[in-house]
């Protein structure tokens, strides 16, 4: 025990005199909570939207006002005729023009049902789609506020486009389970893949593995520091979106940071298994970056909906670990739901740790002999 | 030399699939001895001290090194073998002391045990006004030096030396030889493998590996009288490219 806490002394100093290794740690993490959580936005704020309004009726001005207090939107004109509506988005500041049709009201209380159009500046595709999607939204809270009022009938103003938003309309609920997942097997796989490959490389590994070191001690030894270094990254992760973005933890905080050990320990086992194959550093550092940043990020459901996959896409997806721990920490964080929820997605991590560890001591064994 | 053996080989095989690396090898190491270990590069050395180190696992062959078996008790051996290899071994981001203090962990020493010899070795290198700096600022012959230090620091019955002076200018060769003298003188046994057919000189014997046998092992006299050379140079040339 004595020996291998010396051990594991060494690997902390190796990582608290190398800045780069600090700065990949703790302020690569950081800088990706603020870049996701602030720039990769997608909230909207004050955009502008023209009405034109052939209706003028009592459920048009009701919407309008609606719209335009929402604090999303800031109404920039209000036109009177469809030819003016190319030239006020042609003037830029105008995103989308809406187009409540005549005897829109009476349609509504008519038939129960009627159409607004929105026309969108397609020249901004993100934000054409964002403002569609909040004016859909808005208009669908619209109907059930109707609804719910005193004598309303069901009535419906049709939307057009799904809403995939979180309910309150805030963006970073979206981005921080997502970066906290894509930040954790990045780090933990990256550093401890390389670590492991620089002793190879640097030949320490052979006089490590002539010592009384058992192989199992050296490995232990090595992901220790990474582990402990990981799961504060966590908490300060929470810590920054709880006070930077006032994201709470809805559910059980034991239950998310046990899980977060889990997935801690996945990705460190991925890493170890990584440093079996690859001889040196650089090939390392490409098999984590490449062969996990990207997968991370457009399989696992951080950005895209597995749901919305071709069925190829959603099988590769099916295999990696970052799937299942986003479910897990978007369920707890957002969600508030308890373990009878997410049995099965920590059961299949805890299985893919023991995979790897097990190909890993095959490997290991291999070289060995 | 007369001391008692501290390795013995005997029919050692090692096949990796249908390859052997090392064919039927058999040969005794005694206390204090010096032992050159050479051979071309791919002449199977390197597999043969990874047996003898308790690293690899002998296919067939009895192999006792430092009294234990190295099929059953390969744990034990480690304990008592010290190995530096031609890359050193040091930690470059770490001080001198903090390397000796790893090492000296690892293998089981005591603090005071540690912080005594560190003192001891520092004092007899005239390293001690560079215990506090990292390795990576020293000069290649400092580092070469204190790597082997290390490696017998925990006074271990053997030392294997993998080419250990690769790379070194010729004085600090021989500073490392005295050295390694110095260490046998101790009754630590050293094995030695080395590209440079000078250093074979220095050795109280030497074996010749070709093809995963061993094809000579004498003293080196006896190796230059026996093949009718003037040094081992030349002898090592006749037995690697024959006719």
């Amino acid at each position: 025990m004595k020996r291998f806490l010396g051990f594991v002394k060494k690997e902390f100093l190796h990582i608290f005199r190398d800045y780069r290794t600090l700065i990949i740690l703790f302020g690569i993490p950081a800088a990706q909570i603020m870049i996701f959580g602030y720039v990769v936005s997608n909230d909207l704020k004050d955009a502008g939207v023209a009405f034109l309004d052939l209706s003028r009726d009592e459920v048009t001005q009701k919407l309008t006002d609606k719209i335009c207090s929402s604090g999303f939107f800031r109404l920039t004109e209000t036109l009177t005729s469809y030819n003016d509506i190319d030239k006020i988005l042609k003037k830029g500041k105008t995103k989308a023009v809406i187009v409540f049709q005549k005897d829109f009201g009476r349609d509504l209380f008519a038939e129960g049902k009627t159409t607004m159009s929105v026309i969108a500046d397609g020249s901004e595709p993100n934000m054409a789609t964002l403002v569609t999607n909040y004016i859909t939204a808005i208009t669908t809270d619209f109907n059930i506020e109707q609804a719910r009022a005193p004598g309303g009938a069901v009535s419906l103003i049709s939307a057009q486009v799904r809403m995939f938003y979180n309910p309150s309309l805030q963006g970073h609920y979206m981005f921080v389970p997502g970066v906290i997942t894509l930040i954790m097997i990045l780090i933990c796989a990256l550093m401890t893949s390389v670590t492991i490959t620089r002793e190879k490389e640097f030949g320490t590994m052979e006089v490590l593995l002539v010592s009384p070191l058992r192989p199992t001690q050296i490995i232990l030894g090595k992901v220790t520091p990474y582990f402990i270094l990981s799961f504060i990254n966590v908490i300060v992760i929470l810590l920054l979106s709880w006070f930077v973005f006032g994201l709470p933890v809805k559910g059980s905080l034991v239950l998310l940071l046990a899980e977060s050990m889990l997935y801690i320990l996945m990705s460190l086992s991925l890493g170890i298994l990584i440093s079996t194959v690859s001889s040196t550093m650089q090939q390392a550092i490409f098999i984590s970056m490449v062969g996990m940043m990207l997968p991370t990020i457009l399989l696992s459901g951080f950005i895209y909906p597995i749901e919305n996959m071709p069925w190829i896409y959603n099988w590769v997806s099916a295999i990696m670990p970052p799937r299942y721990f986003i479910i897990i920490i978007k369920d707890i964080m957002i969600k508030g739901t308890g373990f009878a929820y997410i049995w099965k997605e920590t059961l299949i991590l805890a299985f893919m740790t023991m995979v790897f560890i097990w190909l890993s001591i095959r490997n290991f064994r291999i070289r060995l002999h | 030399m007369t001391g008692q053996s501290v390795i013995s080989v005997s029919n050692l095989v090692k096949k990796f699939g249908s390859f052997v690396a090392n064919d039927n090898l058999s040969f005794e190491v005694y206390e204090g001895e010096i032992f050159g270990f050479l051979g071309a590069n791919g002449a199977g050395k390197t597999t043969t001290i990874r047996i003898l180190s308790g690293l690899s696992e002998p296919t067939s062959g009895k192999v006792v090194v430092a009294g234990f078996d190295a099929k059953k008790e390969p744990e034990k051996i480690k304990k008592n073998i010290g190995y530096m290899c031609q890359k050193f071994s040091l930690y470059e981001d770490l001080t001198v002391k903090e390397n000796i203090t790893l090492y000296g962990g690892i293998y089981g020493m005591s603090k005071n045990l540690i912080r005594e010899r560190t003192a001891m070795l520092l004092e007899k290198l005239s390293f001690q006004a560079w215990g506090d700096r990292l390795i990576s600022s020293l000069p290649l012959g400092f580092k070469q030096k204190l790597a082997f230090s290390i490696a017998i620091l925990h006074e271990p019955r053997i030392v294997y030396l993998d080419e250990p002076t690769g790379g070194v200018d010729p004085i600090t060769r021989r500073q490392f030889w005295e050295m390694i003298y110095e260490t046998a003188a101790r009754g630590i046994t050293v094995f030695v493998t080395t590209h440079y057919m000078d250093e074979a000189e220095y050795c109280d014997r030497v074996s010749i590996m070709n093809e995963g046998r061993i094809v000579a092992l004498d003293t080196p006299e006896g190796l230059k009288k026996s093949y009718n050379a003037s040094s081992i140079e030349e002898v090592f040339v006749k037995i690697a490219r024959p006719k």
